[in-house]
């Protein structure tokens, strides 16, 4: 059976793991390798690398981190953040990435995410969408959240699956850095009107939240930060009490 | 041990170079016939879709090297699609090693099927050490239908051919460059296969 998906997102600047993350057992905190390599021995399944680099020279030294990562870690991951081209998916695909996650760029400019499908297969073509529940709408925002657009969220989503998107990262920014749980009615929403994969994103704080995203949310994998970074939930942990709760996990 | 991937340009063979470096084989990309001809183990990759891929295969003529080859032989993911009859993606013919038919999910089941998924009935010794049911990691919308040369089953909307094998023939739908420690196993069978 297909297993559910538990996804660590790390955050990038200049080749290396911002934000806070406190493993005490490794030698270098920031180094995107070593915690990659931490957290595929723990059981996740797929990784997150999202680039917050503002300059060029800093975004070539995530293509250095892309690399490095590749060499060492033997399950699949996702790069986002700032690909706006095609040249930028070649050069990260080309560097050993195995998926891609565009969001502004794509909203800009609907027609990158045919055209990125066409090219690259819609396979490795993730579309993250971040989005906010105004009076009852889900609105998507553009700019890792700061600017809404006039896009239902739902009617974006459509969009991004007939355009040739393989899987929908969304994240809702009600829920985000809340650790209050997912936004599990629009998840179930999407997950019922499209045929891609959604993964989960924003609201994690505890094993209870893992479990209604994948039951009240129907979500088809569920990322998380923090709450992996601190040591607040162990994947371990998470994957056997969700097995244990008819979740199917690859343990 | 000279190990080659056939380069067509399809797809992103990073991966797949990283994971034989991570066993300590040097796999070489090429396109080169004679290079190909002579390799201790063939890897054909791919990824993308499949009627495109088939043309590529055809201008480089590497579509009439690959059925003559004697050696070990390893399709991945498009590259097993493409040594079967045919698939309806893009109404392509195959290169028919594998006595079989690529079809699409239906729409029962999300498409792509994305994430890990077990893999039982385990037929052959590129299946050395490694346990019925083990997690491989799955990326596609297209599947091989079982046939009297299935060497592994995968469940997801019916059962379906996860692994084919002809004579010195191999091919996988999952992806053991990306499948962890037991994918890694996979990829050290296959070395050590006559």
């Amino acid at each position: 059976m297909l297993t559910k998906r538990i996804i660590p997102c790390l955050d990038i600047k200049n080749g290396r793991t911002v934000k806070g993350i406190n493993f005490k057992q490794l030698r270098d905190a920031g180094d995107p390798v070593e915690l990659a390599k931490r957290y595929a021995d723990m059981g996740a399944d797929e990784l997150v690398f999202l680039d917050i680099s503002a300059t060029l020279e800093e975004r070539n030294t995530t293509l250095e981190m892309v690399l490095k990562v590749a060499e060492h870690i033997n399950i699949p991951f996702t790069v986002g953040g700032g690909i706006s081209s095609i040249e930028d998916v070649d050069r990260l695909l080309k560097s050993g990435a195995d998926k891609v996650s565009v969001n502004s760029s794509a909203i800009k400019n609907p027609e990158l995410i045919n055209a990125l499908s066409k090219k690259f297969g819609k396979q490795c073509i993730t579309v993250a969408i971040d989005a906010k529940e105004i009076d009852g709408e889900w609105i998507v925002h553009l700019a890792g959240g700061s600017i809404p657009t006039k896009l239902n969220m739902f009617d974006w989503a459509k969009e991004v699956e007939s355009r040739g998107a393989g899987e929908i990262l969304f994240t809702s920014m009600n829920n985000d850095g809340t650790k209050s749980g997912f936004a599990n009615s629009a998840l179930a929403k999407l997950s019922q009107s499209l045929n891609i994969p959604i993964i989960a994103s924003g609201g994690a704080g505890t094993i209870q939240h893992f479990v209604a995203a994948f039951t009240l949310g129907q979500a088809d994998a569920a990322l998380a930060a923090s709450v992996f970074h601190f040591n607040e939930i162990t994947i371990p942990d998470l994957k056997r009490e969700l097995q244990n709760k008819g979740i199917p996990m690859r343990l | 041990m000279n190990v080659v991937i056939i380069d067509y340009g399809a797809g992103n063979i990073k991966s797949l170079q990283f994971a034989f470096k991570r066993l300590g084989v040097s796999a070489k990309l090429t396109s080169n016939p004679e290079e190909i001809s002579v390799a201790d183990k063939v890897i054909f990759p791919g990824v993308g879709e499949a009627s495109s891929a088939m043309e590529m295969l055809k201008n480089s003529k590497l579509d009439l090297l690959i059925p003559t080859l004697k050696q070990p032989v390893l399709g991945i993911c498009l590259g097993m699609q493409l040594l079967c009859n045919s698939s309806e993606e893009g109404s392509t013919k195959g290169l028919g090693i594998f006595n079989t038919e690529v079809k699409q999910f239906s729409t029962a089941v999300k498409v792509p099927q994305m994430g890990w998924n077990t893999i039982t009935n385990l037929k052959s010794g590129l299946f050395k050490n490694i346990k019925e049911d083990a997690f491989m990691y799955l990326v596609h919308s297209f599947y091989a239908v079982t046939n009297a040369q299935t060497i592994a089953t995968t469940h997801y909307d019916l059962d379906y051919a996860s692994a084919l094998q002809h004579n010195n023939f191999y091919g996988v739908q999952f992806h053991p460059e990306k499948s962890g420690e037991i994918g890694a196993q996979l990829l050290r069978n296959f070395l050590t296969l006559e």
